[in-house]
């Protein structure tokens, strides 16, 4: 069985004469700025993406969305909508009453409202129809009577009144509105914070932000004449869609196929099952013809599932050399109206802080509550930015406290490779000591953090992120990455793999790996995804696992698949097998290097000798976490570990910060492509500062979101955009595909707190509250000012 | 949205008797027009495309040296125009700020001197402002930016209307029953509702920058706030206008926009410029009182999205920075 081989971090096949095209290296396709497998696709704009698709006879469908922030649903009159022209079928809550949610445990989600509204934007109807313009006049007659419910948009509100509930739990009424409580305490925190030199504490808050994916959602559906539905989605987690269509349509699995098409970025924003996909596939299943939902950019808006705004009490104790004590945290999350990854969120919000410095104790008190806003749910870096924000800077203030240089200070408190954390966790490569070297020296710090002019500062901070996790949402003990190789006579192989290519480049990464296994031309490799009628489960581009883990599971098939060709090869030739290489698109003997053929007259050779030829491979995680309720919520086979350095200008009178610099240097493992690597963590990097600065995802007074457009949700442009430096680190995991772990997600952390302690250097000024707009940091600087002149009048 | 008519007349008296029937919108880049359609703001029955009228389009200098702006000629155009950004500096620099790049080669001078106001709780889509209850300026009949207030406060939000109105600029709107002329100072009007004193069958023509009397050295500059470094609307635009005699400034005009529902002319603050030395201590020390004449005569309301109270407090450095600007010969001030 291939799942939990270890494949090596090494060149898998070098040829000993170094004759072939293999670089210094050993490797002949990693490690190089090879083009992404659909990028001239994208580019042309021939890549086909769900809202491409049109059918013969397709209708549009579109929903009827709640205007209360929080009510009972008395009726709904759909006559008119229904006897509207064009009009072909209407569908509310009692049409799919079966309740679902991503996470098995809080399937607290209806593809409609059933009997209440949560928040405004909540669908109650859909309507499918000839044509968008009929199916939006329908909508606008459909009656909905509403009975008002008193509306929690402030977590604490909804904290302090248990009742109404926004969830009903009639077996524990004394839940309240919480969504979900953890506590976990590791070692003796308060003993740790006992007889501390040093103790930092502060509040710290993050406002709500979300994905803004350049595509919106999208989903068409059809029914075949025998009852088989297929289902192309905008989704980055196929296999999940596919079970949750079987849940709540009542349909056998084998009579659903989901296709994930060509897909517009997803960032954590397509991972949950959502309405408008049981919506599309029940409506093709009451009219018979295809459906396509297409989500306004608004509508994206409302289905959010963005970062969880949160509020974060933090402390940390000390020695007086620095060496850290403890950590106390106490944490409230806005969950908004239902659970989606609630339950793994308000674990990671503490359970991802366990690196990359040592903490000796810790303990995190986290609370999601519901309140009547947009559903809040995992964007990039989910559940870790938010408490990584107030840590980071907690460490830089116990840095100014101690004054300890703040690389020092992280230095001093490194935990180490092959460790395991305080909760538990293992810890395998770690490259954080590299990584801090790299942004020490890339931004000149020794020679200018503390000595710039007054206004211009450098700030660091450092994080650590998952490469997938053991948790696999629903347990079972099938594997994680599943991956077939079909070979053709033409010279063709053909991955079929589960994996959800969402832009991060994971078929890239297929095809490099089957190629550099097999020794290929990557352009004879086909890349077949996320289709499940055609490929083996994966469990989907989340948690950052599908390089760590699908790769694994590339590398086994290939391998596999080598072992056969070879061996067919060698008795042909009559020779030992060991005197067989693959290489540079052909196969040669070693000892006599004229006995060679092309790779496709190799698969020839081997079909003829053996079978129709093909292979497997898959990856399944080794048994890991702590042995404790959660202990498995963020244990990972493999770690990323990131440091940044910021630059910053800050304008005193006007509020307004100027990111000059970030320096990201970040430890993937190995970068199995460099181009895909640097465009990952310059993205998260980008993500993260413009989430800093600009972004903000909030309701106004009435519950209303406060600007569903890309126009009012302001994204940073390209001109907003400060100088990004990609420092890629190696360290090579022994677990990893040739060593590779995450870069897409854990390059995104440090960006917020290292922004913070810039300013600090800058101008003197702690930010501990996000966003940093202008008018915000203005009343921070001055609010600064009038403390320090009370300070200096009492003296 | 509702589906609507498109008419293409190709000469301006085509295009008048189009808009005169009711129901008729003029179509320009469409950059405004075309998301207030799809919010279901606007509901023409026929729009009335405008592209295909030679008149409408072009720059061009009179014998007597006014500027003449064909109604239709694109933003971008006009913001790298030689003669624009020589005679109304200030002018070009506020095109050149409108929107980001794409919508700057769409969009049109007549589109944005003639852009509807704008509000948090107006540009929005149907079904946000249905949940919202709807508002004064459409369809309903509170404020949400004054509460019990009973005048719609919708900001105008059109960047060169303020440099347009320190340089004294006139329209020529022509409609089915013949032309007329107006002076820019008078097309705007204080209701958020509605703020151009303009019939819904007149088409704006031209827009013409009068020549500066001779002897005089016009400077001029732009300074816009916005939290991005592009696309968005202004939070708060100031237009600067300084005619200089002799290192004096004999005349001074200040435009600001994004506050209230109209354009507003800053008269005391230009009244701390004029007679002023053009340089040295005198032109600072009056350069700071015009600043503080300024903000207190500017008074954002949280009308448009953004923080109304930074708002505030930048006017004053804003019109600082913008009347240095122009002073110094740069500009458009922006990003501080």
């Amino acid at each position: 069985m291939g799942a939990r081989d270890q494949h090596g971090v090494d060149a898998p096949w070098v040829d000993p004469a170094r004759s072939s095209t293999n670089g210094a290296d050993g490797f002949a396709v990693v490690g190089r700025r090879n083009r992404k497998i659909d990028g001239l696709s994208k580019a042309t704009g021939a890549a086909v993406y769900a809202d491409d698709i049109a059918l013969p006879g397709m209708l549009h469908a579109k929903f009827v969305r709640s205007t209360k922030a929080h009510a009972r649903i008395v009726s709904i009159d759909t006559s008119a909508a229904l006897a509207l022209p064009g009009v072909h079928a209407v569908i509310t809550g009692k049409d799919l009453p079966i309740n679902y949610g991503v996470i098995p445990w809080t399937p607290d989600e209806h593809a409609l409202a059933l009997e209440k509204v949560r928040f405004i934007g909540d669908e109650v109807a859909a309507v499918a129809a000839i044509d968008e313009e009929t199916a939006n006049r329908a909508i606008k007659l459909v009656k909905v009577e509403y009975e008002d419910l008193p509306a929690f948009l402030d977590p604490e509100e909804a904290l302090a009144n248990p009742t109404p509930q926004i969830h009903a739990t009639p077996k524990k009424p004394e839940r309240g509105n919480v969504s979900k409580h953890v506590l976990l305490e590791f070692g003796d925190v308060d003993g740790a914070f006992e007889g501390a030199a040093a103790v930092v504490a502060g509040e710290y808050s993050f406002h709500g932000t979300t994905h803004a994916a350049i595509e919106p959602h999208c989903a068409v559906a059809q029914c075949s004449p025998d009852g088989n539905l297929t289902l192309w989605s905008s989704t980055q987690i196929t296999h999940y869609v596919h079970r949750a269509l079987a849940h709540v349509l009542e349909l056998p699995p084998a009579r659903i196929r989901v296709i994930q098409p060509c897909i517009g970025g997803a960032f954590g924003g397509k991972s949950d099952p959502f309405g408008f996909e049981f919506c599309a596939a029940k409506l093709a299943q009451i009219t018979g013809r295809p459906v396509k939902m297409l989500l306004t950019r608004e509508e994206v808006f409302y289905l959010h599932r963005g970062r969880h705004p949160m509020q974060l009490a933090y402390r940390t104790a000390a020695d007086a050399d620095g060496k850290l004590r403890g950590v106390d945290a106490k944490i409230l999350i806005d969950g908004g109206a239902y659970s989606s990854f609630g339950l793994v969120t308000t674990y990671y919000s503490g359970q991802l802080l366990g690196g990359p410095v040592h903490l000796p104790t810790y303990r995190f008190d986290s609370t999601r509550v519901f309140t009547n806003k947009p559903p809040c749910g995992p964007k990039r870096g989910h559940g870790s930015v938010q408490p990584r924000f107030a840590f980071e800077i907690q460490l830089d203030e116990l840095a100014h406290e101690l004054d300890l240089d703040p690389i020092e200070l992280r230095r001093r408190n490194f935990q180490g490779e092959h460790v395991e954390t305080v909760n538990g966790q293992r810890i395998t490569s770690n490259g954080f000591l590299a990584c801090l070297d790299e942004v020490e020296r890339a931004s000149g710090w020794k020679e200018r953090r503390g000595k710039l002019p007054h206004g211009r500062g450098l700030g660091v901070a450092g994080s650590m992120y998952i490469s997938g996790t053991n948790y696999p949402i629903y347990p079972n003990d099938m594997p994680q990455a599943g991956i077939q190789l079909k070979v053709d006579r033409s010279g063709l192989v053909t991955a079929f793999t589960g994996g959800n290519d969402i832009g991060q480049g994971s078929s890239s990464v297929v095809r490099d790996l089957v190629a550099e296994e097999l020794g290929m031309d990557p352009a004879d490799v086909r890349v077949v995804a996320s289709d499940t009628d055609l490929c083996p489960v994966d469990l989907g581009a989340y948690s950052s696992r599908v390089t760590f883990m699908v790769g694994n599971a590339t590398i086994d098939a290939a391998r596999a698949l080598r072992r056969r060709i070879v061996d067919a090869i060698a008795a042909e030739w009559e020779i030992d097998a060991r005197r067989i290489f693959m290489g540079g698109g052909t196969v040669f003997d070693l000892e006599d290097r004229d006995r060679l053929v092309t790779t496709r007259e190799a698969f020839q050779i081997a079909e003829a000798r053996l079978d129709t030829l093909g292979s497997t491979g898959s990856y399944n995680t080794p048994t890991l976490g702590g042995d404790y309720r959660g202990g498995t919520i963020g244990a990972s086979p493999a770690y990323s570990f990131t440091a940044h350095a910021v630059e910053v200008s800050v304008d005193e009178e006007t509020g307004r910060l100027t990111v000059e610099n970030c320096w990201i240097a970040h430890d993937c493992g190995r970068a199995l492509n460099p181009m895909l690597v640097a465009g990952q963590m310059e993205g998260s990097a980008y993500m993260g500062l413009a989430e800093a600065l600009f972004e903000v995802h909030d309701v106004n007074r009435f519950g209303l979101h406060s600007g569903p457009s890309l126009l009012d949700y302001r994204m940073a442009t390209t001109v907003d955009t400060p100088e990004l430096h990609a420092l890629i680190v190696e360290s090579l995991d022994p677990e990893g595909p040739y060593g590779a772990k995450e870069a897409g997600e854990g390059p995104l952390h440090p960006a917020l707190p290292a922004l913070s302690n810039a300013v600090f250097d800058a101008v003197g000024v702690r930010l501990r509250h996000l966003p940093f707009t202008p008018g915000n940091v203005l009343r921070e600087l001055r609010a600064a000012r009038a403390t320090s002149q009370r300070e200096r009048a009492s003296c | 949205m509702q589906g609507f008519d498109l008419a293409t007349p190709t000469t301006v008296d085509e295009a008048v008797a189009l808009l005169a029937r009711e129901g008729s919108l003029a179509i320009a880049g469409g950059t405004d027009l075309l998301p207030n359609i799809k919010h279901e703001l606007f509901e023409p029955r026929t729009v009335v495309a405008l592209g295909g009228i030679e008149e409408l389009r072009g720059i061009e200098l009179e014998s007597d040296g006014t500027l003449s702006i064909g109604a239709t000629t694109t933003l971008a155009h006009v913001a790298a125009h030689d003669e624009v950004r020589c005679r109304a500096t200030a002018l070009a620099q506020a095109a050149s700020l409108v929107a980001g790049p794409q919508l700057r080669t769409m969009g049109t001078l007549g589109g944005n001197v003639l852009l509807d106001t704008r509000c948090q709780w107006y540009n929005q889509s149907y079904f946000w402002r249905q949940s919202l209850g709807f508002c004064l300026k459409k369809d309903g009949s509170v404020c949400h930016v004054i509460e019990s207030g009973s005048k719609c406060v919708a900001a105008a939000s059109n960047d060169t209307a303020a440099p347009l109105l320190t340089l004294d600029a006139e329209l020529e709107f022509a409609s089915n029953t013949g032309r007329r002329r107006l002076p820019i100072a008078e097309l705007y009007k204080s209701d958020g509702v509605a703020n151009l004193r303009k019939e819904p069958g007149e088409l704006l023509v031209r827009v013409r920058i009068p020549a500066l009397e001779t002897g005089r050295e016009r400077l001029g500059a732009y300074g816009k706030l916005r939290e991005r470094g592009s696309i968005d609307f202004p939070l708060l635009g100031v237009a600067v206008r300084l005619d200089v005699v002799d290192d004096r400034i004999v005349h001074a005009a200040l435009g600001a926009i994004a506050l209230q529902a109209r354009p507003l002319a800053l008269q005391k603050a230009a009244a701390a410029l004029i007679d002023a030395p053009a340089s040295g201590p005198g032109f600072d020390d009056a350069v700071l009182a015009c600043a503080a004449a300024a903000a207190r005569q500017l008074h954002p309301v949280a009308n448009v999205p953004g923080d109304a109270q930074w708002r505030k407090e930048m006017a004053p450095v804003y019109v600082r920075e913008t009347v240095r600007a122009a002073r110094a010969g740069t500009g458009p001030v922006h990003g501080r």
